[in-house]
């Protein structure tokens, strides 16, 4: 068995096996630290900045950095609650994220986010960007409109020789995130539902499904997201 | 074209993590990288095509269509511009008849724009086809694209020549010049190559060059200023199979040059301090990341690097030190801004995207393929060798208390002797500006766009790690210049083209920032957009790495330092305004079902 | 005292958030009690009569009169609220965002599939019509807004929450459930 420690999350003493990244640690002591890029078992990748806290002065992310003993993390400070509701506002503008006729709202991870703030509106101004949407696979959709570059879908999916059917193209503010048009038409039906299940957003979408749960009903219809990890 | 690509990819071991060179060695046959070629690549390594595809797409000169015969690169940086780059690109696109962007329907020119090239000191500069060519003029561009035209090879179109030092050498054909302005112990003409690693190393341990570096404080040279002695400590403690030493020359910041000084007049220096690292750490292999816009070098490196393997100081058992083997070899990186950022360069040193890491793990503990790694800048390795000469008690004999040494700013812009000076830390800013004869000085971009913007005001500060840190650009702008539209907005746009787009925050807030700033600059701005432009900014300091950190600088820094060129551009009557514009957002409209617009009776 | 006034409007909308607004049920008498309408298609009232205390405005502005009306809504009433998801983020007209207007044209009066009677490729251009604007945008993108009501449309509950708090000035209470998007 791995050494238990101590540490702070704003204040409240905390114990986790030594090594555990921040985010784990702190669920474990029945804290959520929210995130979006950020997949249990797998290598995460800092990528989308939600969970970032603050360690010593500097804003760090949970996701990737390991609790040490005796560390003091702050994360519900007020600055950081308004550090990451203006993440998810800037992910709202950025892309094109029409809630109203997406078949992931209710189940959405962006949306729970931008509800667990209460974002009435996003402060800064919409870009409506003009991106494409690929529908060129059998089986799957690939919506550039409401993709938040995640990666988990890159990380995740892979055939039986460890190619990935999604890969980044380009850089900055014109990534995209595409699928293999090969390996894409070639997916079978578990890898492809897979696919659309590990995307926090409706940017993977299996074909002819969609709008399955009625409103109500939905993941995070009734209680924020995080609501499972408080105590 | 199969053969071709299966030479190149067996040439590389078929080794994945060797991608770089493989799509340089493509590109540079052919011209482009082709879906053909990436569907061999796809086959002989085993990824996925969107796999290979995100790594070329992710760096500037690599090429999915052809680039034209000869593709031309011209720099955009601002000071390109001051000294006439519209006029350069008129011409280029009034001889060729096409626009940037495009190749001639022969498919023999090319016109592109790219990030700065590291010519600040002989702009307007371009590269075309791996060689460069500065001070460009209408004349001499009517001249080159004439040539290009008769079909004459590289060496002819640079019949004239008008480099200087090294750069006339045979091997290193270039109209590059050093500008070499003001000596120190790096630049200075009096240390022999190899002192150090013949009549010092023999002498004493690992560990005692370690204790002399960190007696000497020095600190690392690329800008963030890590502490040299106390990087290598961690990673000679590190567990690994391998240790790797890597010297950092991507210098991509704009306005930076002094490490393609550097490697020019001294690359022994350069390469003698990465023996002297691996040394000390314990290292097995050295690699020189150079960016690829300094591809012209290439084989005068090589010739450099021959020349000391001939001469003992790189190879086995280098002075006769039982288990000193130390080699160096040359990697380059692809046009992109971001690898010079130590984690993202380990990246692309692996054949992937420049996406920085996340930390910990430092690269002294899982570096290059995993294994204890230190990464420097040029000008520290070529420090390192003469404070191990002289020792360390030495070296704190030149600067201050907290920036010991020396230091190479490569200053460009609006004065008289743009070029690279060495200069004791220290030195503050008046002095450096009466030093290079710059007069009615508006501002100085210190440090790059990553910096700091000053005026007047700031000029008694000092160049130093506790004041102004730099990692030596200094851009001078005078008193016809217009900051915000001229300066800062082109350094916005650096940030959104170069960020490597992992961050939620650095690829979304420049351009949210940057928008902003235009509907300023329209006149359509209000007070309440500069408190945003300052709140807003935050949000990218929790960016993984420096370059989301500090993107919103140029805007911040101007804001601070220059507040009353935004109060000049606000509309004091109004408190709000988000820049709607009823008669330009019908026009298209309008204009498409044939009818004027009439804003009055509805 | 005299009760406060509002008034309402629907620009580029679907009159879903009207909808919503009289799905409040046995509330709506409550409303009258609290409240006097002005200007709306509630009453149809077409023009402001005196000033109004809260203008709450469905829909986005897709063509010059959208923008005429929610201007004389902004000169006319204390508080402006955009209410759904159309006022606040243009909803699902602004889908035709990024897509140049003169393809929309195309698409809706010459090449769409529904189109079949347009040989001429006639495009509605009589002077009297509202001018289409180069895409849809938010409220907030041409006047200053107060307050946001998202959902598509926004629950009753969150309109009867926000419309009383308002006019009471006690302070909003928006339960998890209320605030949605869709
Ligand atoms: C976006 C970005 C670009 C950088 N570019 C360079 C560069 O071109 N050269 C360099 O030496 N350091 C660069 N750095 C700093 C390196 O990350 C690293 O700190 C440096 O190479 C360490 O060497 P030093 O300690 O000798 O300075 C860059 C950092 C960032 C964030
Ligand atoms: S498609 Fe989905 S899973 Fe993949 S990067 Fe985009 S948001 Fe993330
Ligand atoms: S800050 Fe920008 S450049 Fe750095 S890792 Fe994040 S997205 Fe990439």
């Amino acid at each position: 068995m791995s050494d238990l420690i101590k540490f702070k999350i704003d204040g409240v003493e905390c114990m986790a096996e030594s090594g555990k990244y921040i985010v784990e640690a702190a669920a474990d002591n029945g804290i959520f630290i929210p995130t979006l890029c950020n997949m249990k078992g797998v290598k995460p990748k800092g990528a989308c900045r939600i969970c970032t806290v603050r360690i010593n002065g500097r804003l760090m992310t949970s996701c990737t950095t390991p609790v040490t003993d005796g560390m003091e993390i702050e994360s519900h400070s007020e600055d950081i609650q308004e550090l990451r509701k203006s993440i998810v506002e800037l992910l709202f503008v950025s892309g094109n994220h029409f809630c109203p006729a997406c078949e992931k709202s209710g189940n959405c991870e962006l949306q729970a986010l931008g509800y667990l703030y209460q974002m009435m509106v996003p402060r800064f101004p919409y870009e409506f960007p003009l991106k494409p949407v690929d529908a060129k696979s059998a089986k799957i959709i690939k919506d550039q409109n409401r993709c938040i570059f995640c990666k988990r879908c890159i990380k995740t999916i892979k055939d039986e020789e460890g190619r990935s059917y999604f890969a980044f193209r380009n850089r900055g503010h014109k990534l995209e995130v595409v699928l293999d048009e090969e390996m894409g038409n070639k997916i079978d039906d578990a890898t492809a539902q897979l696919a659309m299940e590990n995307c926090p957003v409706g940017s993977i979408l299996v074909k002819e499904k969609g709008f399955t749960v009625p409103i109500g009903k939905r993941k995070y219809d009734k209680a924020p997201i995080g609501s499972e990890i408080k105590l | 074209m199969k053969n071709t690509v299966n030479q190149i990819v067996e040439k590389y071991g078929s080794d994945p993590t060797r991608l770089m060179d493989i799509l340089i060695d493509i590109q540079e046959s052919a011209g482009y990288i082709s879906k053909e070629a990436i569907g061999l690549l796809s086959q002989l390594l085993h990824m996925s095509q969107v796999d290979i595809e995100q790594t070329i797409t992710f760096y500037h000169f690599f090429s999915s269509k052809p680039q034209g015969k000869y593709a031309v690169y011209l720099n955009n940086s601002p000071v390109a511009y001051m000294f006439g780059r519209e006029a350069i690109k008129e011409t280029l696109e009034k001889e060729t008849g096409i626009k940037f962007g495009e190749v001639t329907a022969d498919g023999l020119i090319g016109l592109y724009d790219t990030a700065c090239i590291g010519m600040n000191d002989q702009e307007p500069a371009a590269i075309i086809n791996n060689k460069i060519f500065t001070r460009l003029t209408p004349y001499r561009i009517r001249e080159i694209v004439k040539h290009m035209r008769e079909g004459k090879d590289m060496d002819e179109l640079r019949n004239e020549s008008y480099g200087d030092g090294k750069n006339n050498l045979p091997s290193l054909r270039s109209m590059v010049s050093s500008n070499i302005r003001r000596k120190g112990m790096i630049l200075s003409d009096d240390y022999n190559s190899g002192t150090v690693t013949r009549e010092i190393l023999p002498k004493i341990s690992p560990e005692a060059v370690i204790a002399e570096i960190k007696h000497s404080h020095m600190r690392g040279r690329g800008g963030a200023g890590f502490p040299t002695g106390l990087k290598w400590e961690f990673c000679r403690r590190a567990k690994g199979d391998k240790h790797y030493v890597i010297c950092n020359a991507d210098e991509g910041e704009p306005g930076t040059f002094k490490d393609r000084v550097i490697l020019t007049e001294k690359p022994e220096l350069v390469f003698e301090g990465m023996a002297l690292a691996g040394y000390a750490i314990g290292g097995d292999e050295g690699i020189l990341y150079l960016r690829y816009e300094y591809r012209y070098m290439k084989n005068y490196l090589y010739g450099v690097l021959q020349q000391m393997r001939d001469n003992g100081l790189l190879g086995k058992s280098i002075s006769g030190i039982e288990g000193f083997d130390f080699d160096i070899r040359i990697q380059f990186g692809a046009g992109a801004y971001v690898c010079g950022e130590e984690s993202a360069l380990l990246e692309s040193l692996e054949g992937k995207r420049g996406e920085p890491r996340d930390k910990p793990p430092f690269p002294v503990e899982k570096g290059y393929l995993g294994q204890p790694s230190i990464i420097n800048n040029v000008e520290t390795f070529a420090t390192a060798v003469r404070i191990i000469q002289n020792g360390g008690e030495w070296f704190t004999q030149f600067g201050t208390d907290d920036s010991t040494g020396t230091k190479i700013l490569s200053i460009s812009g609006d004065c008289m002797f743009p070029g690279v000076y060495e200069v004791n830390w220290g030195f503050n800013v008046e002095d450096m500006l009466d030093m290079v004869g710059a007069y009615e000085v508006q501002a100085v971009q210190v440090g790059g766009p990553s910096g700091t913007l000053i005026g007047p005001a700031e000029f008694h500060r000092t160049l130093g790690y506790s004041d102004l840190s730099t990692g030596g650009s200094m851009i001078i702008f005078g008193k016809q210049r217009n900051l915000l539209k001229d300066v800062v907005v082109n350094f916005m746009e650096f940030f959104i083209d170069e960020s490597c787009g992992s961050c939620s925050t650095c690829r979304n807030m420049t351009q949210v920032m940057n928008n902003k700033l235009k509907k300023i600059l329209s006149g359509k701005g209000v007070e309440a957009d500069l408190i945003d432009l300052k709140t807003w900014s935050k949000t990218l300091n929790a960016s993984r790495c420096g370059l989301g950190q500090t993107a919103a600088n140029p805007i911040v820094s101007s804001l601070k330092n220059f507040p009353h060129l935004y109060n000049e551009l606000i509309q004091k009557d109004k408190e709000f305004d988000e820049g709607f514009d009823m008669e330009k957002s019908v026009q298209a409209a309008c204009t498409f079902v044939g009818r004027v617009p009439n804003f009055n009776h509805h | 005292m005299s009760k406060p006034v509002i008034a309402t409007t629907s620009l580029a909308g679907c009159f879903g958030c009207h909808m919503s607004l009289l799905d409040i049920d046995e509330r709506i008498l409550k409303l009258i009690e609290l409240v006097e309408f002005n200007k709306s298609p509630v009453d149809d009232i077409k023009t402001f009569t005196k000033a109004v205390d809260i203008g709450l405005i469905e829909g986005g502005c897709c063509n010059s009169e959208n923008v005429e009306v929610l201007k004389s809504f902004r000169k006319n009433c204390k508080i402006l609220v955009s209410v759904g998801e159309c006022a606040i983020m243009g909803g699902l007209p602004a889908l035709r965002n990024g897509i140049p207007i003169e393809e929309c044209l195309h698409e809706a009066y010459v090449g769409g599939p529904t189109v079949q009677l347009n040989k001429d490729g006639i495009m509605p251009n009589d002077d009297e019509l509202p001018m289409l604007l180069d895409r849809v945008y938010p409220c907030h993108e041409i006047v200053k807004i107060d307050y946001y009501l998202p959902g598509c449309p926004p629950s009753a509950d969150l309109i009867w929450e926000a419309v009383v708090a308002l006019v009471t000035g006690d302070p909003m209470k928006l339960p998890y459930e209320v605030v949605k998007f869709d």
